[in-house]
């Protein structure tokens, strides 16, 4: 039989509704858009829960000390008077040193890494093995900074001391744990950041930057220098910053080698106390609704200063990888 | 077994009984899909402009055109798909035996179980060949006899059934690229479509190959309507039997300029540059 | 000659470069290989230090036995129920954080793409990962532990959760996106849906990618000390369920590192050669898992 030409419809195999929904998968399909939604506005909100919970709680500190607490220099939970100074200046310390070790060492392992001095059968094992370092738990760099590098770091603090004791950066009488070790131990431990990205950076450049620098007559470390530190200097200030972030927040190695003293020394050598070292060694034992509120206004100052920091570092780093993109 | 109760599967496996051959001179074919004044932009981009062109049921099209003409976009209008790849804006109308594809209320999936489609490089899923070719007719609850017939009956349609009934646990990707090529074609083929998309179908293959799908589409045809972009113009005339030749210029936004009789458009093209490039003069 | 001379330039190859030059190159290529140098030996210092300490007083006694009241001598000393509480909570922590981070990671690569809502979302999940893991203890301490006036390991999971959540998101989202559109494009050309097309076509080429995120995620939370010491606090004894004080590796090894008592300092050691040994090994079998799907 020899199908005749028959209208359109009829000569279709189903019938024809392109507007029916698939009963089976509707739902399915509505709950599973649904459901992502869901999820991807709860895991973004989860920043400003984080922000609005302790926010919350540490209202009334705010409302008993004001900004006043900012540059309040005492802290004593049996007396109910509490200021944040002593734990800023022990943080924003401790983080500049660590900044200022681990920027020269991190942008050496950075170039080493990425340029050709050394073979590559040496590069990548020095850049694995830097990248380690980012995965040891800071508990374990705290415990070794107690039994190893403390005591490592006291005949240097009594130089120090001995040599340069006429600057007040050095004018106390060296005890062991104190800023200066916080200091190197946090260095140690934001080394692989700076390392890492600053190094991805230098290699994002494009190579004919380099043949160009070079063909003109520049020589390795003259191309390095002035051709593409400054090419890469806005991702490697990106790397810096995120350091920065991390330094700033980071808790036990720090609250392990700091000393935990309320003070504000000039001196390097004496012991201190940060924001996140003083939440570790309080929170467990606050049960005066004002001493938690003191510590959930700490907790705070810490969340806006490391947020500032993270969106400038996150901004930066975005920028720059959006530019490659479009190179 | 009356006519009513036969399946589609049954009717596959019964002997060709349309003849091959198409008589200038028969009344016109119904038509499948039927595109009116089409504008197709990606996002504020415009890549088409104003396409009108008839897809006749159970004939092969073939749409010709130099790179960059928006042939594939063209294609990838009628079942939209383009949607996946971008967004995508539309103006005049597409369609599908009378019901307008860009209507709100059309469910996308439904269109695209309607009209199938093939894509330029065989893209077989890592799974196994059976899998690949159940993956889309799983998701309808069908028996597991059921779905063995089913399977068989695409991979005989897609003449791979031969090479491959050894082999249906094997993966997929162990096939050649002319096997895999087929294997697409089976998976489109099983979940029943009346339309079969094919964006340079043999571009990624061997002569060979391109031969062997050549000729299924030959068999195919009597089945399923079939529209089949190609840079291919030996491919055009061989296997179609309908033409479009779309051409662009600077501004890139692609223009229908001819359309007909696949014989038409190469012995006696209308248009000088519909000539030009079935010559091989451009393009 | 006279001739040659003017028309030759002052061609001298084999001319050094001037000496301020050379020092400077050579100079620079010390100080960046001595830093380098410098920079590994902590790592080393510590492993060292980690495996000669630990493997000291490592044996099977340590992994099975509770902590020994101290001044007893002669009983058994471990931390077993430290293990069992850390994995508890890296439990709860990876049922919080892998389906919301996984359904994240897939509606960024697979719904939003490159629309402002996406991006949006991306960087608050960005700078979610980088607020300071203590932070995130106080936050789990002011929803759960002043909710339930109890520490618990639930407090001390959810703070594990949170820091879990956008490792898992991003890296999800980033497995997704090396899928190649061409298995979206077969799936959807087939009339199936977002879901059909994200499980069963997207999300299997993904998953060794997705697991390598789920475990570094969980190799992180496996060594944070920060959000557990308020939370979940610590405990003697083996954990008694999910809302009681838990005992935690980490947390046992910042006890014990303070301790006066020395054989409390050794056994920090040798929870820190535990620790350690878990977290490298969850991150080595995450690379493993990755090198697979290369292959």
């Amino acid at each position: 039989m020899i199908p005749s030409r028959s209208p359109a419809s009829e000569t279709l195999s189903h019938p024809l509704d392109l507007t029916q929904p698939d009963s089976k998968t509707r739902w399915l399909e509505t709950a599973f858009v649904l459901l992502a939604w869901g999820c991807a506005l709860l895991s973004a909100g989860t920043l400003f829960w984080i922000a609005r919970v302790v926010y919350q709680d540490a209202r009334p500190a705010i409302a008993e000390f004001g900004l006043e607490f900012l540059w309040g220099r005492e802290w004593s939970s049996t007396r109910e008077v509490f200021g944040a100074l002593p734990f800023v200046y022990g943080t924003l310390v401790t983080s500049a040193i660590a900044l200022l070790l681990a920027v020269p060492f991190g942008l050496a392992v950075a170039i080493v890494t990425s340029e050709t001095i050394l073979p590559q059968w040496v590069r990548s094992p020095v850049a694995f093995l830097i990248e380690l370092i980012a995965a040891i738990p800071s508990v374990i760099i705290g415990l070794w900074g107690i039994f190893v590098l403390v005591p490592f770091l006291m005949p240097l603090q009594r130089w120090l001391h001995e040599t340069l004791g006429w600057i007040p950066l050095f004018g106390s009488e060296p005890f062991g744990p104190g800023l200066l070790a916080a200091g190197v131990l946090l260095a140690i431990m934001i080394l692989p950041t700076i390392a890492a990205i600053s190094r991805d950076v230098l290699l994002a450049i494009p190579p004919e930057l380099r043949s160009a620098s070079r063909s003109l007559g520049a020589t390795r470390w003259e191309t390095i220098v002035r051709t593409l530190l400054p090419a890469g200097s806005a991702g490697i200030i990106g790397a810096i910053v995120l350091a920065l972030g991390r330094a700033l927040g980071e808790t036990m190695a720090v609250t392990m080698v700091i000393g935990n003293a309320v003070r504000i020394s000039p001196s390097l050598l004496d012991s201190g106390y940060t924001i996140p070292a003083i939440l570790a060694n309080q929170f467990a034992e606050a049960l005066k609704p004002i001493h938690i509120g003191a510590l959930m206004y700490l907790a705070l100052i810490l969340f806006g200063l490391t947020l500032v920091v993270n969106v400038i570092a996150v901004v930066l780093v975005q920028w720059v990888s959006r530019r490659a993109i479009v190179r | 077994m009356a006519s009513e109760e036969r399946t589609p599967y049954d009717r596959a496996l019964e002997p060709e009984i349309r003849d091959v051959s198409i008589e200038l001179s028969e009344p016109p074919p119904s038509t499948a899909i039927e595109v009116q004044n089409l504008h197709f932009h990606y996002g504020r981009r415009k890549v088409l402009e104003d396409i009108s062109i008839d897809i006749y049921q159970h004939h092969i099209t073939a749409v010709i055109g130099s790179s960059g003409c928006g042939k594939s976009t063209f294609l990838k209008a009628l079942n939209r798909i383009g949607e996946i790849e971008g967004n995508v804006n539309v103006a005049g109308s597409v369609r599908f035996f009378g019901q307008d594809i860009y209507d709100r209320r059309v469910n996308v999936n439904r269109l695209r179980r309607h009209i199938g489609m093939v894509f330029q490089r065989p893209n077989p899923f890592p799974i196994s060949i059976y899998d690949n070719v159940a993956y889309g007719v799983r998701r309808l609850g069908r028996s597991r006899v059921h779905l063995d017939e089913i399977v068989e009956s695409a991979l005989r349609r897609a003449v791979l059934w031969d090479e491959v009934k050894e082999d249906l646990k094997k993966s997929a990707l162990g096939l050649s690229g002319g096997q895999q090529q087929r294997l697409c074609i089976a998976r489109a083929l099983a979940i029943e479509p009346e339309v079969l998309l094919m964006d340079e179908p043999c571009s990624a293959l061997d002569p060979i190959s391109t031969m062997k799908i050549e000729e299924l589409l030959r068999q195919l045809r009597s089945r399923y309507t079939i529209v089949i972009v190609t840079h291919n113009m030996q491919q055009a005339s061989r296997v179609s039997d309908y033409t479009a030749f779309f051409n662009t210029d600077e501004s890139r936004i692609g223009r229908l300029v001819e359309f007909g009789p696949t014989v038409q458009i190469f012995t006696c093209a209308a248009n000088s540059s519909t000539r030009d490039y079935v010559e091989g003069r451009f393009g | 000659m006279e001739l040659s001379d003017r028309e030759l330039p002052d061609l001298d190859l084999q001319q050094p470069l001037s000496l301020p030059r050379r020092l400077f190159e050579y100079g620079t290529t010390a100080i960046a290989l001595g830093l380098t140098v410098v920079a590994l030996l902590p790592l080393f210092a510590i492993f060292w230090q980690i495996v000669s300490q630990g493997l000291q007083h490592l044996s099977l006694e340590v992994l099975v036995a509770l902590p020994a009241p101290v001044g007893m001598e002669d009983q058994p000393n471990g931390f077993a129920n430290a293990i069992l509480g850390t994995m508890m909570m890296v439990g709860v922590g990876a049922s919080v954080s892998v389906p919301f981070g996984v359904m994240t990671g897939i509606f960024l690569s697979e719904f939003a793409g490159g629309t402002a809502i996406a991006n949006g979302i991306r960087f608050a999940v960005k700078i979610l990962s980088s607020v300071p893991s203590i932070v995130v203890g106080v936050f789990a301490y002011a929803t759960i532990v002043l909710a339930t006036k109890q520490f618990s390991a639930l407090a001390g999971g959810f703070a594990l959760g949170v820091i879990m959540l956008p490792i898992v998101t991003l890296t999800t989202e980033e497995a997704l996106k090396l899928v190649p559109d061409t298995y979206r494009l077969a799936s959807a050309g087939l009339g199936e849906g977002r879901f059909s097309t994200t499980f069963r076509a997207v999300i299997p080429n993904a998953l060794p990618a997705i697991v390598t995120g789920v475990l570094l995620a969980v190799s992180r939370a496996a060594g944070e000390t920060a959000p557990l010491i308020f939370t979940a606090l610590s405990s003697q004894n083996w954990p008694q369920g999910l809302l009681s004080p838990t005992p935690s590796l980490s947390v046992l090894i910042f006890n014990y590192a303070d301790s006066p008592y020395r054989e409390q300092n050794a056994l920090a050691w040798t929870a820190a050669f535990v620790l350690l040994a878990i977290v490298l090994l969850v991150n080595t079998i995450s690379r493993q898992v990755t090198r697979k799907h290369l292959k």
